[in-house]
């Protein structure tokens, strides 16, 4: 039952983690429908220049770790929107109207280019942090199992939640968010009726960078390791939690993101911790092919 | 971008002012901040003045490329650019015959003073890609299937050869078709679950089967050695009684010794050069007639519309698992040729760039020509291998070429199709603008 | 009339959760005639069509064909298979060609089942036997008849996408033919045609009714084809069928001028176009 407990908790923190990158997945996939295959590129550079200015702050002498994390939440989310931004204007806006495939290969070669632009700059080797956040609430203790809840899977939750409240205000209540939804709908009729289509969709990479960014910071300090590889991994898991939960829908996204954490986790500890990617595979296919338009996405009528 | 008279010095410098400014801002987390290994973990190393360099090369290069697109880059491109205008019109009127000098030329590659063991090496890399290129090509381009998986149905191939061959010690010309079976097999088995998902959808989940038959090979142990990859592969022999050794097994002849010529290890690498040649040309050569075929004309039906295509009696079902199975199939044999070539295999070699590459070659080159795709294998293959040196940014290089060409040229290099028949075939067109 | 009975639907529904989009309907179209189905927009016409053609399931009913090998009801069967099996085919409201390929190609797919037949799905292609090429020759033939009938055979060779719109529109027709049905169900063919377009429709139409002695459906808003050539006329409003029977009957009916005008007496103008009378007294 501990057992249980603690892989819930554990599989929660990862699915939110997931979550926030998913969102950015399924901005951009319902804007332009597109697989931005960059965005896990997005994340993994999130991490790096938490990790940087992490170590950089560091380094200066500062030594209280709040400011340093918010510090890093600033810089990554900056730094990572930046490029978010860059990959839009230079790989996908002059793709606009090509045919299907032209922007897909691009995001590929993309994806591939960022990876190794961070391993030739930073080095392929694993890159380690000491941990900075420890402790945590001890839950529930049988049998020598203690179910621990850690200060830092508290605050990637709250943290996860609260910036889940504040995107679904914006695509709710603010002009951004209106602009958005009539792109998502009828782009050319968006641009007719006066909305700047280019800046709404370089917003929407922007924020989805964002969140990609706030989610490496959150695996760097969650796993303490990190590499140029870990966007491609959870790039794919991540666009899967977003197919999962129904493409174009925000809270799909998340709940997507936290099934596939907690999947994740529960098979790693009861089955065999080598099929675990496969397994977040193997729920994508058995849901594409009994529910295609994912948990909370509306079914499609085929329009003759 | 104006062209044409004048060029607005201020806005271009403010232009390249811009691009500076970004890239500089990309540049300066990473290459401004260098993580160095230290006794007490990692720390940071300042490279500020890399950010500085950075800045200066975008606004240089940002610079000299709005002055020539405001002044002779339209022209040029429009002069040179292949799939319209002279040049594209000319390409496309002779493409038969360029399609023949390129076979003719590979024939007598290995004939030529230039030619060595690393060239043939090199070019049977190359085979190989294109036969996959062409491969996919039925998948991705004829029907119009978004697979990002295909290196899947190359390991099974690969796989499959050599279990057979090590296991039951059949001769290569056996285990060939039978692997390719076994592709076939597993491209129907892949094709079911994804007959209902359209573009995106289907990608990533071909991209999801490719990796799982991967994390499969490497963890299945007792039947695929796993990461050890299985080894002592057999190589083939010419019709299974000649063999391209200097000491032949027990009742075989050996190639010198038939024809009373000195034993030279580059026989073996002509053998497989023709070989692969053989084997790509085929594949070229079976898709381009089911192409005329009704099966053929189904597919690329099917791209086009699949509504269209059921409202004239089409059954996409099957339509969509003929392309996969015959696609699959050419991969099967290509990833036999590759197991027999290496003589070991293991699951390294199927990752999902490899997909990717496959994938890129494809689009690259124009979905549905053949050529193209020749010419995109050699410049996404063949090109990173000849720069040596700079093998470190072979990756980088790539995936920076995959944009900038897909930017370039939306629709791949050669991007025009050929029709299958014609009713008055020595008109032209008749429709060229 | 003495035309034997080619479609017949019977207490057709169809609900889309709580919508009803047809409700009870039933009518019969025969051999040799041209049956249009008309009705304000809205009115649940294509979506008749798309329970025709297998697009969608009908919730309720039953429909009929009756091929020359036997009775075969629709309502049961796949998408694909109506054509191939049913003879049945049909035209879209939003062109759907083939863009990339040909015309000549375009009318060649539609054969597309013939070809497989002969061709055992096309092994005796590949190896070059006589028996696909003739049958591919066949094909090519009808393609060229109805190239001709339509007037596009010089365009054979040009991709279809770059066609006019008229052409486009006559394109699909042509193809629609080349599947050999017995049953062509058009989906509003005339709409963006000029007025000589409209008329040389017509005059295909008519000819593929008195020449090729099969039966079509027409969906139309344009009232001058569907005055002129069919033989029969069912109005749908709101899903439901509100007058049945020859053009005239249709035109002078009371429910029907409501439905499309909303009133029961017409302005005059619009009376003098249809040829109706003012008012409804009783006139027929």
């Amino acid at each position: 039952m501990e057992y249980f407990v603690q892989q819930l908790i554990n599989g929660l923190t990862l699915g939110a983690i997931y979550g926030l990158i998913a969102i950015g997945y399924t901005m951009v996939y319902g804007i332009i429908g597109m697989i931005n295959f960059a965005h896990g590129e997005i994340y993994m550079i999130g991490a790096f220049i938490s990790l940087i200015t992490i170590l950089l702050m560091g380094q200066l002498g500062f030594t209280s770790v709040a400011f340093v994390l918010m510090v890093a939440l600033a810089m990554a989310m900056v730094f990572a929107a930046t490029y978010g931004w860059s990959v839009e204007r230079t790989a996908y806006r002059p793709l606009r109207g090509a045919p299907r495939l032209s922007p897909l290969i691009s995001a590929i070669g993309m994806s591939i280019f960022l990876q190794n632009y961070v391993q030739l700059i930073q080095g392929a080797r694993v890159k380690p942090l000491q941990p900075l956040l420890q402790g945590g609430f001890v839950l529930m203790e049988n049998d020598g199992f203690t179910v621990t809840l850690s200060y830092l899977q508290i605050i990637i939750i709250v943290l996860t939640v609260a910036l889940m409240t504040v995107f679904s205000l914006v695509i709710s209540k603010t002009a951004l968010g209106r602009s958005q939804r009539a792109c998502e709908q009828d782009r050319t009729m968006a641009g007719l009726v006066g909305v700047n289509v280019d800046r709404t969709i370089s917003l929407t990479f922007v924020m989805g960078a964002a969140l990609a960014a706030v989610a490496g910071l959150m695996v760097t300090l969650y796993y303490g390791v990190i590499d140029f590889y870990i966007g491609f991994l959870a790039g794919i898991k991540a666009f899967t939690a977003a197919v999962l939960g129904g493409i174009g829908s925000l809270p799909g996204a998340m709940l997507g993101g936290l099934l596939i954490g907690l999947i994740e986790a529960f098979w790693s500890a009861y089955f065999t911790i080598e099929y675990k990617d496969v397994a977040a595979f193997s729920i994508l296919v058995i849901v594409l092919i009994f529910r295609p338009t994912g948990i909370l996405g509306k079914p499609e009528i085929e329009k003759v | 971008m104006a062209s044409g008279k004048g060029l607005n010095i201020i806005e271009i410098v403010k232009d390249s002012a811009l691009t500076a400014f970004v890239i500089a801002a990309l540049a300066l987390p990473f290459a401004g901040f260098r993580l160095a290994d230290s006794p007490t973990g990692l720390s940071i190393d300042p490279r500020l003045n890399w950010v500085g360099y950075a800045a200066a090369i975008a606004f240089f290069g940002r610079l000299v490329l709005n002055i020539a697109q405001g002044t002779f880059l339209p022209k040029l491109s429009e002069s040179f650019s292949i799939g319209s205008g002279h040049m594209g019109q000319a390409v496309q009127r002779y493409m038969f015959w360029i399609g023949l000098v390129l076979i003719v030329f590979a024939i007598a590659l290995p004939f030529m003073p230039f030619s060595s063991r690393y060239v043939l090496d090199l070019m049977i890399v190359l085979l190989i890609y294109v036969m996959l290129g062409w491969g996919l090509n039925i998948v991705v381009g004829l029907a119009g299937l978004l697979d990002l998986g295909y290196v899947a149905f190359y390991a099974v191939g690969a796989y499959s050869y050599a279990l057979l061959a090590t296991h039951f010690g059949l001769s290569f010309w056996i285990c060939l078709p039978l692997a390719g079976i076994f592709a076939a097999t597993f491209g129907i088995i892949l094709g079911f679950p994804v007959l209902r998902l359209r573009g995106d959808y289907l990608a990533i989940v071909t991209l999801g089967f490719g990796e799982i038959i991967r994390v499969v090979l490497l963890n299945w142990y007792t039947l695929t050695n796993g990461p050890d990859g299985i080894s002592g592969i057999p190589r083939p022999s010419l019709f299974g009684f000649m063999e391209f050794t200097r000491r032949p097994k027990e009742g075989q002849v050996a190639f010198h010794q038939y024809f009373d010529i000195p034993y030279s290890t580059e026989h073996r690498f002509i053998f497989w050069y023709f070989l692969i040649l053989v084997l790509a040309l085929f594949t070229n050569f079976v898709a381009m007639r089911l192409r005329r075929l009704p099966v053929g004309r189904a597919w690329e039906a099917l791209r086009e519309d699949e509504i269209a295509c059921r409202s004239l009696g089409i059954n996409p079902t099957n339509t969509k698992l003929s392309a996969f199975a015959l696609g699959a199939m050419f991969a099967g044999f290509a990833g036999s040729f590759f197991a027999t070539r290496q003589g070991f295999i293991s699951p390294e070699s199927f990752t999902f760039i490899e997909s990717a590459i496959i994938l890129a070659i494809v689009v690259l080159g124009g979905m549905g020509s053949q050529v193209g795709v020749v010419i995109a294998a050699f410049v996404l293959v063949l090109v990173p291998e000849l720069i040596r040196e700079l093998q470190e940014y072979r990756m980088l290089a790539f995936g920076g070429v995959m944009v900038l060409i897909m930017v370039w040229r939306p629709r791949g290099i050669l991007s025009f199709r050929e029709p299958t028949m014609r009713l008055y075939p020595d008109k032209g067109r008749g429709d060229e603008s | 009339m003495s035309n034997a009975p080619l479609l017949e639907v019977e207490h057709l529904s169809m609900h889309f959760g709580g919508l009803v989009a047809i409700g009870d309907l039933s009518f019969i179209a025969h051999e040799r005639e041209i049956t249009a189905i008309i009705g304000p927009n809205g009115a649940g016409k294509t979506t008749v069509f798309n329970c025709l053609t297998g697009f969608y399931k009908p919730t309720v009913g039953r429909l009929t064909l009756h091929h020359p090998s036997g009775k075969r009801y629709l309502e049961r069967m796949d998408g694909f298979q109506i054509p191939r099996n049913s003879g049945v085919a049909r035209t879209f409201q939003n062109i759907r060609l083939f863009p990339q390929m040909t015309v000549l190609e375009n009318l060649v797919v539609a054969q597309h089942n013939m070809l497989m037949k002969a061709s055992v799905f096309s092994l005796a292609g590949l190896i070059g036997l006589s028996r696909y090429r003739n049958a591919e020759k066949e094909a090519v033939d009808l393609a060229k008849y109805w190239l001709d009938k339509v007037g596009m055979l010089d365009k054979a060779d040009w991709d279809a996408g770059n066609l006019p719109y008229g052409d486009q529109r006559r394109l699909e027709i042509a193809r629609s033919m080349c599947v050999e049905p017995c049953l062509l169900c058009l989906d509003e063919p005339a709409a963006g045609l000029n007025p000589k377009e409209s008329h040389e429709l017509n005059e295909l139409l008519m000819h593929i009714r008195d020449s090729h002695k099969i039966g079509l459906l027409l969906i139309e808003h344009d009232m001058n084809v569907v005055m002129e050539i069919s033989d029969h006329v069912v109005v749908l409003d709101y899903g439901r069928k509100i007058a049945d029977g020859t053009p005239e009957e249709v035109r002078n009916d009371p429910s029907v001028i409501k439905a499309y005008l909303g009133e029961e007496e017409l302005p005059e103008e619009v009376a003098r176009d249809l040829g109706v009378g003012q008012g409804d007294d009783d006139d027929a």
